[in-house]
């Protein structure tokens, strides 16, 4: 792929359309068997609607190079629903603004990888055809329903934007296509919605107003960056529910991304678990949380209180802080908090190799990694 | 708990939550309405939030209280009233045998060294310009509790440790931590003056999961060490019961149910509860696939003007025509299990 392509930016005109970001993980070492459902058809790049691998994306800033996303390879099969999680500053965001080709640019860069959509290299676009992928292909749905929809056009204009720039359509059918989409999402009497700002809606509202946005121009991929952590845990659930129904509705694949290990368990078909700007271990919902095999994901399952659980018991904190990504050496960047640590840790980063089929980690001393008890 | 089994009639008139004296903290039918004003030379209040709006609840020497809603349910504001950071509308709140609303600033001083807060958002919650060591000798020369300047280094130090910070951080300012250590310096400020009763309003909300446990962890040792009392206010229901002995679910101003916290989640009785309950996923895909999954419909209505009758009514799967007239009696359903619906 051309320089210049690398270095899409997101400075393209604000207008409103929303991105979109997508990424799904997998790891390169283990090719072939990944999606559950999909795993039969066999590696043409046709059967995978997006394929990312290698992806590294850069700041470079005064205190050093960031190495926020650092080497990952996944992809997402049409229709499916794969999760990205993962703390603070793990890479999972600047993940799917790669994908999307709007990292900041200076100070971020997309300095290695390729990201295949629908055969096309996303990384090699112009300027002009990523503008028409964006919102037409991929569509977008932020954590902040308040800041990423336009508080000077009204909920008809932020849809009929999108519709207008993407097909061929007139303002008229574009309009009552707007009036189907807010109806698709639960909007209550969406003539009247239709007139509105943003500042009349309430967080559900909006957010179900990005989501209708999304889902304008029929893409086939929504890329949602923590969509409900905004919410209250009522309307979350509301929220959840009316992507999971959409989607599988109407087909579309989702990448979502959370550091929610509960949205995860309700929603995903695949998990991909990131730190420190890498995937750290992949699989199916079920394989990440009954048979972890890696010692973040395992730590990270022990530390969240399950009301579900017996009280009384201590939780399992991970200890120690995550790493600071401008000093990431040649070992583990997990190492200094994991319980499993040997000197190989320090000597090499583990690749991304099978456990199982469909089940990846990149752990030295994976084959000893499991929960004690299984869960209850 | 059996305790409560035994209703006392004592001289307060509403029933009291926890039966016998060793209620700390004791509030009663607790009011906080805020003016909504209109007019920029001239204003005139032109409605109110009722945002607490007639609450009761007692909180046990060493026991952690959970207050669990959404937002805008009042859950902070009570806290901020028993802080008197708010002057309440209309009720008591009696604190080991005070009632902080009749008391005047100076009363209230010795009192506010025994009520500390830890607040959510470890950024703005400690000044940038002062340096660790300051932030937690601060409330100590303010309280005058130790004059030596060294003895109070010292004690700084200590604190630090006990919260699991390298002393060395006294030197430090806010923004060379972590949010997970600044949090840690929000409860060493909070622990300087040997307070008995903590207010922690969403105090391990914005932090990571992995770095939350921590300290949650640390809360629940600190607890137990210094035998404090917590109102420990979230909206994370899985935190609050893990954390908590008794748990109170609020909404629109209101507390719908109150129990233990065991009770409450296996045997949850208000149908808001039994929503919220719902809507939280559990970190478990088996678990998910097998949860019906009802969710509720609808948005939370405004505090300026909520629904008449029962706040929850509009929401309700269970509503009856009862509901939209009088809001529920907060009733013991069963020994110390307190709900205020009519359909339960």
């Amino acid at each position: 792929m051309s320089a210049e392509a690398r270095m899409v930016t997101a400075s393209r005109t604000g207008k409103n359309e929303r991105q979109t970001h997508t990424s799904t993980v997998r790891s390169g070492a283990w090719e072939g068997t990944h999606g559950s459902q999909h795993r039969d058809a066999d590696r043409e790049a046709v059967t995978k609607l997006l394929e990312i691998n290698n992806l590294k994306t850069q700041f470079f800033t005064s205190a050093g190079v960031v190495q926020a996303v650092d080497g990952i390879t996944y992809d997402v099969a049409p229709g499916e629903t794969v999760a990205v999680v993962g703390e603070s500053g793990c890479g999972k965001s600047v993940s799917a603004m790669s994908i999307l080709r709007l990292i900041p640019d200076p100070p971020g860069k997309i300095v290695d990888g390729s990201i295949m959509f629908d055969g096309k290299d996303l990384l090699s676009l112009s300027d002009a055809e990523m503008r028409e992928i964006r919102g037409r292909d991929i569509g977008m749905i932020f954590q902040e329903p308040m800041t990423s929809l336009n508080p000077v056009l009204t909920v008809e204009r932020q849809l009929t934007e999108t519709l207008e720039e993407h097909l061929d359509v007139t303002r008229e059918a574009a309009r009552a296509r707007a009036l189907e989409l807010l109806n698709l999402v639960g909007i209550s009497e969406p003539e009247r919605r239709l007139k509105q700002y943003p500042h009349h809606l309430s967080g559900g509202m909006r957010q179900r107003v990005m989501i209708a946005m999304a889902l304008a121009c029929e893409p086939k991929l929504i890329i949602a960056d923590e969509p409900t952590t905004a919410l209250d845990v009522t309307i979350q659930a509301q929220i959840l529910e009316l992507m999971k129904d959409l989607t599988r509705k109407l087909g579309v694949a989702m990448i979502i991304i959370t550091h929610n290990l509960g949205v995860v368990a309700r929603y995903a078909d695949r998990v991909n678990v990131m730190y420190a700007g890498r995937i750290i271990e992949s699989g199916s919902a079920e394989q990440i949380y009954h048979d972890p095999k890696h010692p973040y994901t395992l730590a990270l399952l022990q530390s969240v209180p399950r009301f579900d659980h017996t009280r009384g018991e201590k939780l399992k904190p991970v200890i120690g802080q995550p790493p600071d990504l401008t000093k990431l050496d040649d070992g583990c960047s997990f190492r200094p908090r994991c319980a499993f640590a040997t000197e190989q840790c320090a000597q090499a980063k583990p690749p991304l190799e099978a456990v199982q089929e469909g089940h990846i980690s990149a752990c030295w001393e994976k084959s000893n990694v499991g929960l004690e008890e299984s869960a209850a | 708990m059996n305790e409560a089994t035994s209703i006392s009639t004592t001289d307060a008139p509403p029933p009291p939550r926890v039966e016998g004296t060793d209620a700390l903290v004791r509030v009663r039918d607790l009011k906080m309405h805020f003016p909504v004003t209109e007019g920029a030379f001239v204003s005139r209040v032109v409605a109110h939030v009722k945002a607490v709006d007639g609450i009761d609840f007692d909180i046990r020497r060493g026991e952690t209280l959970g207050l669990v809603g959404e937002s805008g349910c009042g859950k902070t504001t009570t806290g901020r009233c028993i802080l008197q950071l708010e002057n309440a509308t209309d009720g008591e709140i009696w604190f080991d045998g005070q009632d902080l609303n009749r008391l005047n600033k100076v009363e209230m001083r010795p009192l506010r060294q025994r009520i500390q807060v830890i607040f959510q958002d470890p950024y703005s919650s400690l000044n940038p310009r002062m340096k660790i060591g300051q932030i937690i000798a601060e409330p100590m020369m303010v309280h005058g509790i130790i004059d030596e300047a060294d003895e109070r280094d010292a004690r700084v130090r200590e604190l630090l440790d006990l919260c699991g910070l390298n002393p060395k951080f006294a030197d430090r300012y806010p923004h060379e931590m972590s949010g997970g250590q600044r949090q840690r310096v929000g409860i060493a400020r909070a622990l300087a003056v040997n307070p008995e009763f903590i207010i922690c309003d969403e105090a391990v909300s914005a932090l990571d999961v992995s770095i939350q446990a921590q300290v949650i962890n640390l809360l629940e040792d600190l607890r137990d060490e210094f035998d404090l009392t917590y109102l420990f206010i979230s909206h994370d229901l899985s935190v609050v019961h893990h954390l908590c002995h008794r748990v109170a679910v609020m909404y629109l101003g209101h507390i719908v149910e109150l129990a233990e916290t065991e009770e409450l989640f296996r045997n949850p009785l208000h149908p808001y509860t039994q929503a919220l309950l719902e809507a939280v996923p559990i970190p478990d895909p088996t678990v998910e696939k097998a949860r019906a999954h009802q969710i509720i419909k609808g948005e939370i209505p405004s505090p300026i003007n909520p629904p008449p009758g029962c706040v929850f009514h509009p929401r309700c799967p269970m509503s009856v025509d009862g509901c939209s007239v009088n809001m529920p009696a907060f009733r013991e359903a069963t020994p110390g299990h307190w709900v205020a619906c009519t359909e339960v």
